[in-house]
């Protein structure tokens, strides 16, 4: 399978201060990758790059090269509205809107018009919640509020969202660190479901997660990437000391 | 400690429950149908305040209908897009207009606005009432705005919502109750206002429905009988005092009952 994602020579900058060095990476399609590394390493600094959510910090100022299907993502005339529709993100704290259920997942459906009638509309909310491993538990209160639901299910309510306006990439900012075991478990089986169809980035603290449901692991760490290999191979046998030294626990 | 801002909070209820039933109990002896729908009238000869709620209430509707809309409008433009010095300086600026006593809004409509018509108008009042509605609700629109989490914004650009539509349909929403109650503040206290009144919309003895002739007002009305050298047109006053709070109770309770969070 191609690379959905390629990334060159990439440096970042929050103001003066350099947050990203000089990473370049590849990102197989439909895979699971997991990023990980210690708190402040750039890996969600990184994950951002990917969809320019970090267009919205100012001061904020990249160099280098960040190719979607071979597009750069960066060029003066990329449509960012339509970057995002393709490369959907799910956040660390689950962020429903103040809506129903119902229009939290149909909200992208809405804003991009990819529904012709109510009833496709209907269809394509079905199809997300279900994707999403949700339906069976809120098909029959779809009209009430997203926030009566359990910190999981807001956050698969989330996943179903970002879903619903079918991206082909979804970027996962430690979507599981809220939540309990159960809950963390579903959001698991639910991104090894997910890989099917969809080329899947996840940002992770727990390497547990990262091992069990990823495919390729990057470890990062002061903004630099230290190494990206095949997840079991970085379990079992890392290129790098630093790697071997932080899935260990010896630091970190 | 819980002891003692009970006391105070406890305080603070008894003063407001006195000055509501002071004023009910003066007010309402004087109160029938005729009081409200009567205009003015000598003293002796009964008379009301039927063209002082009009004249109130269409000066509010004007200066609302002004006041609001840009009101609103600033205070998304300073939460969204104002973190520079042309934001710093029009909040700056809107603080102080909230500080500038009333009268001197009125000072100011009537120069720009009566000399050049040479008339005192509806209009006029209802131009001062929406300059004092403005920063109000300019600021409290901006600060309910910055309320509305990050996170959630973020959700909907992810989804590939441009920005307009994240402030139109995610954060206006997420913010509604809170810009109203801020609304509805604004209003309550503009339907108080008599100084900006007195020379701008001045009074009238008549019915008007028309904005460019001179307007009477609950507010300016009760300072005229207030101030009258007869017992009976104080009552009269205390009664006015009464429909006007009734008046802004209502409203309160009105937006209240319209803003209650659905989600």
């Amino acid at each position: 399978m191609g690379n959905k994602i390629t990334v060159k020579n990439l440096n970042f900058f929050y103001g003066k201060d350099q947050a990203l060095f000089d990473i370049s990476l590849k990102i197989p399609e439909r895979e699971v990758m997991a990023f990980v590394g210690p708190s402040g390493c750039g890996k969600s600094t990184f994950l951002r790059v990917l969809n320019r959510m970090n267009d919205t910090i100012p001061y904020a100022r990249i160099e280098g090269e960040v190719k979607i299907d071979g597009k750069d993502i960066y060029k003066a005339k990329t449509d960012v509205v339509a970057l995002r529709r393709k490369v959907g993100m799910v956040f660390q704290k689950s962020n429903p809107f103040p809506k129903s259920i119902f229009d939290n997942v149909a909200y992208g459906i809405r804003i991009n018009r990819m529904h012709s009638s109510k009833k496709d509309l209907a269809e394509r909310v079905e199809k997300a919640l279900k994707d999403a491993a949700l339906w069976e538990e809120v098909k029959d209160r779809l009209p009430t509020s997203a926030f009566g639901l359990s910190g999981g299910q807001q956050q698969r309510l989330c996943i179903a969202r970002a879903l619903a306006v079918q991206p082909e990439v979804i970027l996962m900012d430690e979507p599981a660190s809220a939540l309990d075991p159960i809950a963390t478990q579903k959001i698991e089986e639910l991104v090894v479901e997910l890989k099917k169809k969809y080329t899947i980035v996840i940002v992770t603290h727990n390497m547990q997660q990262a091992a069990r449901i990823s495919d390729r692991t990057a470890f990062f760490m002061l903004g630099k990437l230290i190494e990206v290999n095949p997840t079991e191979k970085m379990f079992t046998n890392p290129d790098d000391k630093l790697t071997e030294d932080y899935i260990t626990g010896r630091f970190g | 400690m819980t002891m003692l801002t009970a006391m105070c909070a406890i305080f603070a209820i008894t003063i407001l429950v006195i000055i509501l039933a002071y004023i009910a109990v003066r007010g309402v002896s004087a109160i029938n149908i005729e009081f409200l729908i009567d205009t003015p009238k000598p003293v002796g000869e009964g008379g009301g305040i039927g063209n002082a709620i009009l004249g109130s209430a269409l000066m509010t509707l004007l200066a609302t209908a002004i006041g609001l809309p840009i009101g609103i409008g600033a205070g998304v433009y300073l939460a969204e897009f104002g973190d520079n010095w042309f934001g710093n300086t029009v909040r700056f600026l809107a603080d102080t207009l909230i500080g500038v006593p009333s009268i001197i809004v009125g000072i100011f409509v009537y120069t720009i606005v009566v000399l050049p018509m040479s008339r005192q108008s509806g209009f006029a009042g209802a131009l001062s009432l929406a300059i004092i509605m403005i920063p109000i609700v300019a600021r409290t629109t901006e600060e309910m705005i910055r309320l509305v989490p990050k996170s959630m914004r973020e959700g909907a650009l992810a989804l590939g919502a441009p920005q307009w539509r994240v402030t139109w349909n995610i954060v206006m929403p997420a913010a509604a109750s809170g810009i109203a109650t801020g609304a509805m503040l604004s209003i309550a206290r503009i339907s108080g206002e008599t100084a900006p009144l007195l020379f701008t919309a001045l009074n009238s003895r008549f019915y008007n429905y028309f904005f460019d002739q001179p307007m009477a007002s609950l507010t300016v009305q009760i300072y005229n009988y207030a101030t009258g050298p007869f017992e009976i047109e104080h009552q009269m006053a205390w009664a006015a005092t009464l429909i006007l709070v009734g008046l802004i109770l209502f409203i309160n309770i009105v937006v209240r009952f319209l803003t209650k969070k659905k989600y």
